[in-house]
């Protein structure tokens, strides 16, 4: 047998058989159960004949709603994934004591916590925040869609082909080693020769070309598409915030594909950017980065403050105190969010007066912040407040936020941060505003909004299970961390000679079984709520009582979301119109004009990622004829005229009439 | 899409504040950009002024004349257009631009001088 190495470098680059982690016994088990569960999905698919109802129904939808479930369920899958690897380190963290080297090791153990941060920010909270978006702007403002239909489809897929290239990883070659912002010299060529930077690198463009285009798409809608009389200061507070967050979308992300496309030409073709020769600087690239990234904790945290408004205002059964202040809390931490970012890098080396600039500009911006939890105190002061899932979420987040703020203003004097820069006392800060700022405010959004998407409730018994697993497996998870981090434990450790700390470890290893537990309930929840979905059924289209317009609908909605476009004439748009005794129009239904399905967006995204592996592997062939493809096909896309198409008045007739039908059973 | 909404929107913004420009318009600015261009390369290649940092300064302030004459005949900014998002949008775009560079220029200017090698090299001798 012969065989040309030349040729074989052409073909598959730098990919080979020992390229497949076949040595690491973890990795070889974690595969093993993955390919057995994706080949049971594929047979069952395959066997109830649901591939063709997948690709018409929800791979080549258009339908805002729909997206919005597809980015939920990408976060819910990649959340698991990212969850397994905080188990694992915790695991480590908490035997790997005395001598003992625990059961991972270095190279493992990198891959696992460079992996973990970057799936929970970019591929579990984007897309749950960009679903909940997705899901609930449109129907807010009383719109059909979003303004750019297939766009969004297109966002979304890329969004998938991030994350296909992350999972890829772990099977084929290794993730990046280097933390979850790859900061050069370690993310140079020279540290990091292997594929590793290059699937971070990658996954991250691809991604973020998604959500970039979904930002420009959100604001484009906002500001176009709201119904008549919706001026911006009677727009709801969650769209208010979304607004916001596409803003800082499109005005960061460009500054990280920058970024990432500069180190990217130091890796490939020699340039020195960030190197340490040569004119280069790495310190331009942690400053870079930073420019980008104190931004994108905003890009998280506003829908879920916007969320925690409408919770707020709904279950306290009152209209939202301070509106007003809370859209300029809004803005004002929407600009000061770009004034912000050398705090991540006190200790680099700037001097005296930049650091206290920035100091000075992070405590400032939890003055708004503050703002806003005053608002949501007085909304519920005297309120009449219904303890539904929602409105616990929310009370934890109320809780649980003030003290990660208060740790982000300690942090926030220079002086304490050089004392506590990169130690397990950040670490517990931003899981502290991440998971009590974010994740909370996801799940509350997902109890609140999940009976208008499906038209049942989700079951209380396992929501509140999975609710008090969460919130002790939290403190119990991240406490501990505040205490090692004060006496110095610094961040990414993989071996422990102290033994005294191991019981902190270990408190925390629980915490982190507790929150384990939390999210199987969660799925329980789903399950359970699914089989008993004719006992949660809610067929009024507002099982809260709310006070916005997606209550105005049915649940779920019908395809075109209103059939008239309603018109608005206060802030609580839907509280106003029940104030007034609206009645539903019966009558006069007329063809509504809307955009057809394409599968163009998830061939774009295939070959995008395809394009990807491609240069990762250096597989220069593969990466030419998937650039040239992706060029085909969005020109050819450009000559399908078939993109719209009108739902036929007795349709539409026949759907309301059907609704009508519904409310008048709810009555009887 | 959206017919009912258009509708009972043209009120709002039937005044189509698109200010298409006119030939004369697009003359002027063409007539513009190459003046703001010539002058620059003439400051080059002439050496008409004696400072390199004199000239430098001052290319960098016919490059923002530039834009501004390429916003406003060219892409037809003004505070009307899109009921005003354009101009609002631009304002926010400058802002930000400004932070990024003057920021990163503040901070690395500092790393720079507090960082240099060197100097730590030859006073630890």
């Amino acid at each position: 047998m012969s065989t040309n190495p030349d040729l074989i470098k052409l073909v598959f680059g730098r990919l080979s058989l020992e390229s497949l982690p076949l040595h690491e016994p973890i990795v070889v088990g974690t595969f093993g159960v993955v390919a057995l569960g994706g080949l049971t999905l594929l047979a069952g698919l395959t066997y109830f004949r649901l591939w063709g109802y997948l690709w018409r129904e929800w791979f080549t939808t258009v339908d805002h709603k729909r997206i919005g479930i597809m980015y939920m369920i990408l976060g819910i899958v990649m959340l698991l994934r990212g969850f397994a690897d905080a188990l694992m380190m915790r695991l480590q963290q908490a035997i790997a004591f005395g001598g003992s080297d625990g059961y991972l090791n270095a190279h493992h153990y990198d891959q696992v916590f460079t992996a973990h941060g970057v799936i929970m920010i970019f591929f579990v909270a984007m897309p749950f925040v960009t679903g909940l978006m997705n899901y609930v702007v449109p129907l807010q403002i009383g719109a059909r869609d979003v303004s750019f239909p297939f766009l969004n489809n297109f966002s979304f897929w890329m969004t998938v082909g991030g994350a296909v290239l992350v999972m890829m990883s772990l099977f084929i070659g290794e993730f990046a080693r280097t933390g979850w912002l790859a900061y050069p010299p370690l993310s140079n060529i020279g540290y990091s020769p292997d594929v590793g930077v290059d699937y971070y690198i990658w996954a991250l463009q691809v991604a973020g070309v998604g959500t970039t285009l979904s930002g420009i798409n959100l604001i484009c809608t906002i500001v176009k598409l709201r119904a008549p009389g919706m001026s911006m200061m009677k727009m709801p507070v969650f769209t208010w915030t979304s607004l916001c967050t596409n803003v800082l979308i499109v005005a960061s992300f460009p500054v990280l594909t920058v970024v990432l496309a500069l180190l990217s030409l130091d890796r490939y073709i020699g340039t020195n950017f960030f190197t340490s020769d040569f004119g280069g600087s790495p310190m331009m690239y942690v400053n870079l980065i930073w420019i980008w990234g104190h931004p994108e904790v905003y890009i998280l945290v506003l829908p879920a403050f916007g969320i925690f408004s409408e919770v707020t205002s709904t279950f306290s059964g009152k209209r939202l105190f301070g509106y007003t202040s809370m859209v300029y809390a809004t803005v004002v931490i929407t600009i000061l969010s770009y004034l912000v970012w050398l705090h991540h890098f006190f200790t680099m080396g700037s001097g005296a007066s930049v650091n206290s600039f920035f100091g000075i500009t992070t405590m400032i911006i939890s003055i708004p912040t503050g703002a806003k939890m005053f608002n949501w105190l007085f909304t519920m002061y005297r309120g009449r407040i219904r303890f539904e899932l929602p409105m616990m979420w929310t009370i934890a987040f109320m809780l649980t936020f003030v003290i990660g703020g208060m740790t982000g203003v300690l942090l926030a004097v220079p002086p304490a941060d050089f004392v506590l820069h990169n130690s397990l006392f950040l670490i517990a800060h931003f899981h502290n505003v991440i998971i009590g700022g974010v994740v909370f405010g996801v799940f509350a959004g997902i109890g609140y909004w999940f009976p208008k998407a499906f038209g049942f409730k989700l079951d209380p018994f396992w929501g509140k299970l999975s609710f008090w697993f969460w919130v002790t497996g939290f403190y119990l998870a991240f406490m501990p961390l505040y205490v090692l981090g004060l006496m110095g434990v610094t961040r990414r450790l993989r071996v422990f000679d102290d033994p005294s700390l191991q019981i902190w470890f270990v408190v925390a290893a629980i915490g982190a079984g507790l929150v384990f537990l939390g999210i199987l309930c969660m799925l329980m929840q789903f399950a359970v709520s699914i089989l008993r979905r004719e006992a949660l059924k809610d067929v009024t289209g507002d099982p809260w009582d709310a006070r916005t317009l997606e209550w105005a609908t049915s649940s779920p909605p019908p395809d075109y979301n209103f059939a008239f476009t309603p018109v608005v004439h206060d802030n609580d748009a839907w509280w106003d119109m029940k104030r007034r005794g609206y009645k539903r129009p019966l009558t006069g239904f007329r063809p509504i004009h809307m955009p057809s399905n394409t599968g163009t967006g998830i061939i774009l995204a295939g070959l995008s990622t395809a394009m990807a592996f491609g240069l990762i592997w250096y597989i220069w062939w593969l990466a030419a004829v998937s650039f040239i493809a992706l060029l085909a096909v969005a020109i050819g896309h450009t000559f399908n005229y078939h993109r719209d198409y009108d739902i036929p008045a007795d349709h539409v007739v026949r759907t309301e009439e059907a609704r009508t039908q519904l409310l008048a059973g709810a009555k009887s | 899409m959206k017919t009912e909404a258009h509708t009972s929107h043209a009120a709002d913004h039937h005044h189509d504040a698109h200010a298409h420009g006119s030939l004369s318009t697009y003359m002027l600015g063409f007539v513009l950009s190459v003046v703001l261009t010539a002058i620059p390369f003439w400051l080059v290649m002439g050496g008409a002024l004696p400072s390199k940092h004199v000239t430098a300064l001052v290319i960098m302030a016919f490059a923002v004349v530039q834009i501004v004459v390429h916003m406003i005949y060219f892409l037809h900014m003004n505070a009307k257009a899109e009921d005003g998002w354009s101009m609002m949008a631009m304002i926010f775009t400058i802002v930000m631009v400004v932070i990024a560079l003057s920021g990163s220029l503040w901070v690395m200017n500092h790393l720079n001088s507090n960082m240099m090698p060197v100097h730590q090299m030859s006073g630890m001798k």
